[in-house]
């Protein structure tokens, strides 16, 4: 099954050089695991922008779609056998990258 | 009829859990096990009192639990093939755990349905109705909530199970006392709720949520009969059950412990609850935190008086306690020990330092009233009874504050 790992902060861009290194080493175990997918770190939420195309001309609005002080700063996706892999996985990003983070499913396992 | 009744409720305690976690092993999906559970079950209502009793029960259960189970997914494959994909994940592997001795398919079922990424009060529900077999309408009324509401906590609990890949399997080695605790949280929980309920509107009493949190017990401690905590939690049980039919006075009031009819409490749970802590502190190993209550039970319940009760001893085992668990509940019921060796204004002070983690908590209150009481602090004492009222959930409670405030002068 594959996972998103959210990395939950409330402000971006924000790692210290060392967790930065932890990160990296972190991301390293797990391609060489087989539980890479993908991962990367996201710019703050005032810099989204929200478009609707649901009708006949594109809505183009700024800013993100919710507004809260807690948002998704980073994430990864990883490949993992089941929900119990995905935790300890998790656990140990949460505390490489010193925050917290949620683990959601993907659909469809 | 009556016979066949019987051989119906019996074989519902003791091969529900079974068949479910057969089915569910075996077809991979809580919802099919459960399902095809209840069917099975409800064919044998119908079909046992013409029939006769089969000679095996379980094993035919479990054959009829497996048509149903079958007849549903054909039902379903016509429907829609894409539902098939979503399966619960389940390890085929051998069985981890402490020397293997562990494998039962309803260990994994319980450990699943306890799984620390579900919530606490969906863990309770679908302990209760996997591996408990209550049906959704008793879960609702035992937790005073909508039946649609507990119908819903318990699909959507089943539904994360299967989205989110929670495993079907015992916890390996290093996880699994971490893990045995959470299973033991809940089912102490559904005991606690039936042993000082609640709700206003419900028995001070639940006898069939503590009955039935003891049968969940008995059932583990007989799955993993090497773990002091589980043998812990059901001597505490035990214990606690024991002094159940002197618990609430015929004028539904709560009696307190000091004031019970000893000889009203029931000898044989006291004879067993003693037996399993005799049996843990012969194993010399360090106890766990429901061992030590246990022991702690053991105490009270080998006095045949209460002024007989080895007070020296029980602090000793708080002060044990504390060093496990130092959270203010423990400290307070340290402190009822404290006053009958050190004396009220000794407990009082320490009383006094958990106002501000406490405050909120009726038994705070209580043990407050009842220090200041005894210090002869008779109008204190009535506004902590007036607070402690007004905190208490349990009407026989409520009964007995009520008393005891109004005997002050």
């Amino acid at each position: 099954m594959q996972y998103l790992v959210s990395v939950i902060d409330d402000k971006t861009g924000s790692a210290t050089a060392s967790e930065m290194a932890a990160i990296n080493a972190f991301n390293d175990r797990l391609e060489a695991a087989g539980h890479w997918v993908f991962a990367g770190g996201l710019a703050s939420p005032g810099t989204a922008t929200v478009i609707d195309n649901r009708s006949a001309e594109a809505l183009v609005t700024d800013g993100p779609f919710v507004e809260s002080k807690e948002f998704m700063a980073g994430f990864w996706v990883i490949e993992a056998p089941d929900l119990d892999v995905a935790l300890e996985l998790a656990a140990e990003g949460s505390k490489h990258c010193h925050r917290k983070v949620e683990v959601r499913p993907f659909l469809g396992g | 009829m009556a016979d066949v009744r019987e051989a119906i409720t019996r074989a519902h305690h003791e091969e529900w859990a079974r068949v479910v976690a057969a089915l569910a092993r075996r077809f991979g999906d809580l919802d099919i096990a459960e399902e095809a559970a209840a069917e099975a079950f409800a064919a044998a209502v119908e079909r046992w009192p013409s029939d006769g009793v089969p000679p095996n029960p379980g094993a035919w259960l479990t054959t009829t639990a497996n048509r149903k189970a079958i007849d549903r997914i054909r039902r379903e494959n016509k429907r829609d093939d894409k539902q098939q994909e979503a399966r619960m994940l389940y390890d085929r592997s051998e069985p981890h755990g402490a020397g293997g001795a562990i494998d039962d398919e309803r260990l994994r079922l319980i450990f699943t349905c306890c799984h620390p990424a579900l919530a606490t009060e969906s863990r309770v529900a679908l302990t209760l109705r996997m591996v408990g077999g209550l049906t959704v309408p008793e879960i609702a009324r035992a937790f005073l909530v909508q039946e649609n509401t507990m119908g819903r906590r318990i699909t959507r609990a089943k539904t994360k199970i299967k989205a989110a890949g929670i495993p079907y399997r015992v916890p390996a080695a290093e996880e699994l006392p971490a893990r045995v605790s959470g299973v033991l949280a809940v089912l102490y929980l559904v005991f606690n709720e039936g042993y000082l309920a609640s709700g206003p509107a419900t028995d001070p009493v639940r006898h069939d949520l503590t009955a039935e949190a003891i049968r969940l017990t008995r059932l583990i401690r007989s799955l993993m009969p090497e773990d002091g905590e589980v043998a812990g939690l059901l001597a505490l049980m035990l214990l606690t059950e024991a002094r159940r039919p002197a618990r609430v006075s015929a004028s539904g009031e709560l009696v307190s412990l000091d004031e019970q009819d000893r000889g009203a409490w029931d000898a044989a749970l006291i004879a067993e609850g003693h037996r399993l802590v005799r049996e843990r502190l012969a194993s010399g190993m360090a106890p766990g935190r429901y061992q030590i209550l246990a022991a702690i039970n053991a105490v009270h319940t080998s006095a045949r008086d209460v002024r007989d009760t080895d007070w020296s001893q029980i602090l000793a085992l708080y002060d044990q306690l504390v060093r496990l668990d130092g959270s203010p509940v423990v400290a307070l019921n340290r402190a009822v020990a404290v006053a009958e060796i050190d004396g009220p204004e000794v407990a009082l002070a320490a009383v006094d330092r958990l106002e501000d983690t406490l405050a909120g908590y009726h038994a705070y209150h209580v043990t407050r009233a009842d220090l200041l009481r005894r210090l002869g602090r008779g109008q204190e004492s009535r506004a902590a009874y007036d607070r402690a009222i007004e905190l208490a959930g349990n009407t026989a409670e409520i009964a007995y504050l009520t008393r005891r405030r109004d005997q002050l002068g």
